[in-house]
């Protein structure tokens, strides 16, 4: 059979590597190529050094947006995967235990079903939506339940609050998944284990803490990589909901929405490609620092 | 095949394996702009021409297709489909005219542009724009000489110049040279509903104290007097701002501006415009409103909730559906700030707008010249005015026909302003950037530091940047 292999596996990989090599690995070629250039977009090339990166390292805006994505990066995962954990586990294990095996609280078919809907809908529908319920005006949904006396709320106008009300918005979205994969996970953990422990008379938050968790380590790495790269993302919400797109007054503004503006509106292809190559490294550095602490398996 | 699961792949690997993949989440730039450096260098196809005549002036092939591409927006696309195209294929039955719409001019155009393959005929505009400057200056844009020196096509014993209102070319004209035609003609001021002014005897303001004085009488009756949308909307009111700057200083400060010189913001007539408009922000304007998007901003004043609206004509016929019988869109110009003003109270801010150009580098930019020599006629242009409700720039197309409020009175409000109409400036197509830094002042002054010198000095801090930036392509007007 041995023969038969090195075909197999090329005419598999081969479509996607293509793929994966023109969309994703050339076009990044291309973006650390235009980082060093002063391309407008369109028109001639002419390489500049690094100004584009000296640039970078003196704009007030690169700077707060590697802050608000690193705020997203901090509070999105943790934020989602403890609601996402709380409900995973009410839907597992929330009913204790009856007859030696753990179930969940009342109801956890339907609420399964009902918590993944948000991760059905596109994203720019979520975002267009919750435009409504955040409006400053009393059509909003929140500032409609609030008396008429009450002067509005202006969440995504009020530059406190307006980048939380975008974090809200990706963690209402992405609660659903993780609950349905932290549920997935749950279920491989042995019967006999919470058996076991509840025999010692371990109570449901100590079986939650002591043996759910650990026992779910994997899952939770992959739910913290894939959160965190979503929150360097968070273009399409920004872009949709946020005050002229990225404020009021850069209030918002991420590092994605920044390569958007300069690459497509103010003609710096080459200032954009700069920006791509530095959320890159950032990117880079966040998964590789993620799974170096969250090792855990490694006695 | 056992073989093949036999090496099992760790856990740590396949997730090392997610992360990589999940790095392509993250935009490569260099993709997104489609092919990257193309079209420029290459050259250009083989490009149709015709036999030249006094019946062909710009020689055009008469078998050869035309492909136009509309933005779909404010204006619709009826005009090019049930007026231009057929005036066209009137004259050339043999020029198929390939027609496509979009919303998003800058993804549909500018990748095809690289490639070398652009549309011959492009409606540039929207909010998803391509930036023209940068258009031009690859030399991707047709010089439109040979068309504004053509003989018009319906007004005997003129050239297509000639039957243009003063200005219009000088709008499309990049160093020296036309490349575009700025086809809608608009009128900017303060939109109102006349029949409710009517119905409260409320009389259109000349002066600021006049102005002021009504706002308060607005207020009072229960109405929002004065608001424009901060979501999406703010160029509306620095619009506002600069047009009471140009009154006050005259044009040259709005020129000032444009050409980047240095204290062109900081001018004391910018300096008392923004402080007068600070203070309609801090006493008249609703604060919800930096939340909310024009369209939502102009359904209230639809509804009678929000009396005056900075706004360009283009607003009656975008709010066509919206408007209940009874409701009259008018303009009125913005009032005088200041006793000493340069320019009179009647003058006015009216623009040639909407970029249509031919691409350079296309199959048939001969055609493409044809189509807007076509689309410069007066037949097309009044079947623009009465689809659009939109004036165009081919002058006195529109006189003497009835055909909305709004548009009457946009048409009333040019002709009282006489020779005092000025076209206002050119920064923001220019500079996008500085453009969006205007807008993020103009929201803070009218929404929350409502400080004038602030504002001035931060638009003028934005403006050296852009100067002083080399990438960034210039621009002068005189």
């Amino acid at each position: 059979m041995r023969h038969g292999r090195t075909p197999f596996i090329i005419g598999f990989l081969a479509v996607p590597v293509a793929l994966y090599a023109t969309f994703v690995v050339a076009a990044y070629i291309q973006t650390f190529q235009l980082a060093f250039t002063n391309w407008s977009g369109l028109g001639t090339i002419k390489y500049v050094g690094f100004d584009n990166f000296e640039r970078l390292w003196n704009d007030d805006l690169f700077w707060r947006s590697v802050g608000h994505n690193l705020y997203l990066l901090i509070l999105l995962p943790i934020i989602t995967i403890a609601i996402a954990l709380v409900f995973a586990f009410l839907l597992n294990a929330g009913g204790g235990s009856h007859g030696g095996k753990t179930r969940g609280i009342f109801g956890s078919k339907f609420y399964r079903v009902i918590f993944f809907f948000p991760q059905l809908m596109a994203l720019a529908i979520v975002a267009v939506i919750f435009g409504r319920v955040f409006s400053t005006d009393e059509s909003g949904m929140l500032n409609g339940l609030f008396p008429e006396s009450w002067s509005p709320w202006l969440f995504l106008a009020d530059e406190r609050w307006a980048l939380t009300c975008i974090l809200a918005v990706m963690v209402w979205q992405a609660v659903g998944f993780y609950v349905v994969l932290f549920s997935a996970g749950m279920g491989s953990i042995e019967q006999e284990v919470y058996e076991a422990a509840a025999l010692d008379g371990a109570n449901r938050i100590t079986l939650f803490f002591k043996i759910t968790i650990p026992l779910l380590w994997n899952t939770l790495q992959v739910a913290w990589v894939y959160l965190g790269i979503a929150a360097f993302d968070a273009f399409a919400l920004v872009n949709i909901m946020s005050v002229d797109r990225g404020g009021p007054d850069g209030a918002t503004s991420v590092l994605a929405m920044m390569i958007y503006r300069n690459a497509f509106e103010y003609s710096q292809a080459g200032y954009a490609s700069a920006l791509g190559v530095a959320l890159f490294f950032l990117t880079l550095t966040f998964a590789a620092l993620t799974l170096r602490v969250t090792r855990r398996e490694a006695h | 095949m056992s073989e093949i699961t036999a090496t099992e792949l760790d856990r740590r690997t396949l997730l090392r394996r997610a992360a990589a993949v999940g790095l392509a989440a993250t935009p490569a730039v260099g993709m997104l702009s489609g092919c990257v450096g193309g079209g420029a260098e290459e050259e250009a196809p083989k490009q149709a021409e015709g036999e030249k005549s006094a019946d062909n002036p710009l020689g055009v092939d008469p078998k050869t297709g035309i492909e136009i591409v509309i933005f779909d927006g404010g204006l619709g696309t009826k005009y090019a489909t049930d007026v231009d195209t057929p005036l066209y294929n009137k004259k050339w039955p043999d020029s198929k005219v390939t027609y496509s719409a979009t919303q998003e001019v800058s993804t549909v155009v500018q990748p095809r542009i690289n490639a070398g393959d652009p549309p011959d005929m492009i409606n540039n505009s929207g909010s998803k724009l391509m930036d023209f400057g940068a258009v031009v200056n690859a030399g991707q844009a047709q010089d439109l000489t040979e068309l504004f020196a053509a003989p018009s096509l319906d007004v005997a014993g003129k050239t297509v110049a000639e039957t243009l209102v003063p200005g219009a070319i000088e709008q499309g004209t990049y160093n020296g040279k036309p490349y575009a035609v700025n086809y809608a003609y608009t009128v900017f001021g303060l939109w109102y509903n006349k029949a409710l002014f009517a119905k409260n005897n409320w009389t259109v303001p000349a002066t600021w104290s006049e102005f002021t004085a009504l706002l308060d009488k607005i207020k009072a009756a229960g109405i929002t007097p004065y608001g424009y949308a901060g979501a999406n909307a703010s160029y509306y009111q620095v619009r506002a701002i600069l047009t009471s700057a140009g009154k006050i200083g005259g044009e040259q400060v709005l020129k000032d501006i444009d050409n980047l010189k240095p204290g062109a913001w900081t001018n004391d007539a910018i300096v008392k415009a923004a402080a007068a408009w600070a203070e309609v922000g801090k006493t008249y304007l609703d604060k919800s409103f930096l939340g909310l998007k024009h369209t939502e901003i102009q359904l209230r004043q639809n509804q009678d909730k929000l009396a005056f609206y900075p706004c360009g004509s283009w607003l009656e016929n975008e709010q066509a559906k919206d408007t209940p019988p009874g409701f009259e869109y008018a303009v009125a110009p913005y009032p005088s700030v200041t006793a000493a003003d340069t320019l009179p109270a009647t003058a006015l801010n009216a623009a040639a707008g909407e970029i249509y150009f031919v691409a350079a580098k296309g199959k048939n930019p001969r055609g493409g010249m044809e189509y807007l020599r076509t689309m410069l006629s007066k037949e097309a242009a009044l079947g623009f005015t009465k689809l659009t409700k939109s004036l165009t720039v081919v002058a006195g197309a529109a006189d003497g026909v009835t055909i909305s409020p709004g548009l009457t009175s946009a048409n009333e409000a040019v002709g009282k302003a006489g020779k005092d109409i000025f076209m206002g400036y050119l920064f923001d197509t220019w500079y996008k950037k500085l453009d969006d830094e205007s807008r993020a002042a103009t929201n803070d002054l009218m929404f929350k530091d409502y400080d004038a010198k602030k504002f001035a000095d931060r638009m003028e801090a934005a403006a050296q940047v852009v100067a002083a930036d080399s990438s960034v392509t210039k621009f002068t007007r005189s």
